[in-house]
């Protein structure tokens, strides 16, 4: 069995590049292009040197020794919050901006749900002083006002998608439109391994960094580069693919991909596309998604903004159809819980995505002498609102 | 012969009209047909609405969303087209995204289209390779013609392909840009239509995207052979409702 992507773009039955012909010679192009690109040497330099001067990595891997203690295992933290910008998005989007310099393109396009990928896409357009336009659901431009506020003074522009059900779904599409309009001059910086093939295996190999790091991190402490387990959590599913890249093929290291119950999974408000989704076409993509017996895309629910996609990436739902990975729901309660206590024994305050991985302890046993890697994919500054709300503090 | 093709060998420029079933209201899809067929127009596309329509612009978009609020389903339409054939002769194309008719069964699909008296399908998230590896095949058992739509982007192989494993007619996209966004056809349009024409392609071309006049209809028929009108339309329809079909087809083909 083979895990990672096939040479015609299909992680086993799912993948592919289900676009309408006025975006064929686009996707093309990057197809035809990119591992080109990334093997050039300049490109791999210049890419490194970003990474490591202004992103700030490696970032470290942490053995948490409080959490460790409670729950009687070896349990590491790989700190993507401390990136630039507080989480792993930013290592896609440098990725892509040179990508998109070596294609010619001039103008660059992205979505956003919570607005981290749209912040990490401001970003990196700042620093290459490109034009940007972020496209966001009204309702979540509504919800995430600071992070709109941070794409504005980077210098983005933000345009509302007004269609639909007006939030992340929403938002990709108008970008997709846009692109239809534009094809020549702009490069779409998609944010997590969906959409059409190339972009799942592209935005894959840019988040392998942090698999990458975790095998000599490890290495140095444990005296071996393989964990027992790597657990991340899934909306699209950029973090936990960068988590387990260089892990896919070796069954010995144990993967759990973390989603989003929401209010439950049968509560009709849940964001669980493993359990709730069925084969389908989502931006491009064959992968599970939810959606109504008829073929219609519903529209997915979670406290936290980044993992209330209605599919996952065609990569996770091989991982899931193969049982290569162990897919775990938990809902808003047992994520903002778990939130809250990785801020009190280990002093970190994590993105209420993030948390959600943090939660499977109350689900999964440990053995004491296994050694578990959690992807702390993003800090929590964004979400301080909603623990606020939450915990009434 | 199929209808598509029987069509298409008459001596006249083909006028050809998109709407989304179940719009305005649920019920009106036979009547909007009817309605067309008897103002001479040419061909239809039923657009079966989808919620996440990716090609199209605000217009389509808004119909589709409106359609599936009033309770549109692959099933509902079927059954409003189940006597279809009693009363209209032309060519009847469904249009529509891939997933619904995934969920529906590719298979099951095209023969309750055949048994419909559907002729054709265009679905514009299907891609061409796909198409000719895995479906091309249950089309054809079920006499389904489907088009493919081509754009002034599209390379010249690929055209070339595309030609080849058509049966029917060429959507020929006018420009660069989802539906309903163009305003009038320039030189690069013109010089686009008059090098299709040029390369002399086994199936005739019909356009589509941006037409929403007699003058852009005349202008895009100069050198293909029909033209498709869909955002305009939906338009008329929200504003002017049903019963005044006969004002629109009449202002097109005046």
């Amino acid at each position: 069995m083979k895990y990672n992507i096939s040479n015609n773009g299909y992680y086993g039955d799912f993948g592919g590049a289900y676009i309408p012909e006025m975006l064929y010679p686009n996707v093309e192009e990057l197809r035809q292009n990119y591992l080109k690109i990334m093997a050039e040497p300049s490109f791999k330099e210049e890419f490194n040197q970003l990474l490591k001067d202004y992103v700030g990595r490696p970032s470290p891997l942490y053995f948490a020794r409080r959490l460790s203690k409670k729950y009687n295992t070896k349990i590491y933290l790989k700190r993507e919050d401390l990136n630039h910008t507080g989480a792993h998005k930013v290592n896609n989007t440098i990725g892509q901006i040179l990508m998109a310099q070596r294609l010619g393109k001039t103008r660059i396009i992205a979505e956003t749900g919570a607005g981290q990928h749209g912040v990490a896409t401001a970003t990196v357009c700042a620093l290459m002083g490109m034009e940007c336009i972020v496209y966001m659901g009204e309702i979540d431009i509504a919800r995430q006002a600071p992070n709109v506020a941070r794409m504005k003074m980077l210098g983005a522009k933000v345009v509302p998608a007004l269609s639909g059900s007006r939030t992340l779904k929403d938002a990709t599409n108008e970008a997709i439109r846009d692109w239809i309009n534009n094809p020549i001059n702009t490069h779409y910086i998609i944010g997590s391994v969906v959409g059409p093939h190339p972009y799942p295996d592209m935005v894959a190999r840019f988040q392998a960094v942090v698999s990458e790091e975790i095998q000599w991190q490890l290495k140095e402490k444990e005296g071996k580069t393989t964990p027992d387990y790597v657990v991340a959590c899934v909306g699209g599913g950029s973090n936990a693919a960068g988590a387990f890249y260089h892990y896919l093929e070796n069954t010995n290291v144990k993967l759990i991909a973390v989603e989003a119950a929401g209010k439950g999974i049968h509560s009709g408000e849940s964001a669980a596309t493993s359990v709730l989704g069925r084969e389908g076409i989502i931006h491009g993509s064959k992968t599970l998604l939810m959606q109504t017996k008829d073929g219609q895309i519903t529209e997915p629910y979670s406290i936290s903004a980044g993992l209330d996609y209605p599919g996952v990436g065609p990569m996770h739902a091989h991982l899931y159809k193969t049982g290569r990975a162990e897919f775990i729901s938990i809902t808003d309660d047992e994520a903002m819980t778990a939130g809250l206590e990785l801020s009190q024994l280990e002093g970190i305050i994590p993105a209420i995505e993030t948390s959600h991985a943090f939660a499977i302890f109350d689900h999964k046993k440990f053995k004491a002498d296994d050694v578990v890697v959690i992807n702390l994919s993003g800090r929590g500054d964004k979400d301080l609102q909603n623990y606020i709300d939450y915990f009434k503090l | 012969m199929n209808r598509i093709n029987q069509k298409l060998k008459e001596d006249k420029k083909l006028l050809s009209i998109y709407f989304s079933a179940g719009y305005p209201n649920l019920n009106d899809t036979v009547s909007i047909i009817e309605n067309l067929e008897k103002n001479g127009v040419d061909m239809i596309e039923i657009g079966l609405p989808f919620s996440d329509p990716l090609a199209d612009g605000p217009t389509i978009q808004a119909s589709s969303t409106e359609a599936l609020k009033n309770g549109m389903t692959t099933e509902v339409l079927f059954n409003q087209l189940k006597d279809i054939r009693k009363t209209v002769t032309i060519p009847l194309i469904i249009m529509g995204y891939f997933n619904p008719m995934l969920q529906y069964g590719v298979e099951a699909f095209c023969e309750k289209c055949q048994q419909t008296g559907i002729d054709g399908l265009i679905i514009p998230d299907l891609p061409v390779d796909v198409y000719n590896e895995r479906y091309k095949a249950t089309f054809e058992k079920y006499g389904l013609i489907n088009v493919f739509l081509i754009t002034p982007q599209t390379s010249i192989e690929r055209i070339n392909f595309i030609d080849s494993i058509s049966n029917g007619f060429i959507y020929m996209v006018s420009s660069a840009s989802v539906t309903g966004s163009s305003s009038g056809f320039g030189d690069e349009q013109t010089n686009y239509f008059k090098r299709i024409k040029n390369m002399k392609l086994k199936n005739p071309q019909i356009v589509g995207f941006g037409i929403n006049s007699n003058e852009t209809f005349n202008q895009a028929t100069l050198s293909a052979k029909g033209a498709i009108i869909g955002s305009a339309f939906i338009k008329h329809l929200s504003k002017k409702g049903v019963n005044t079909i006969h004002e629109f087809v009449s202002g097109i083909l005046r």
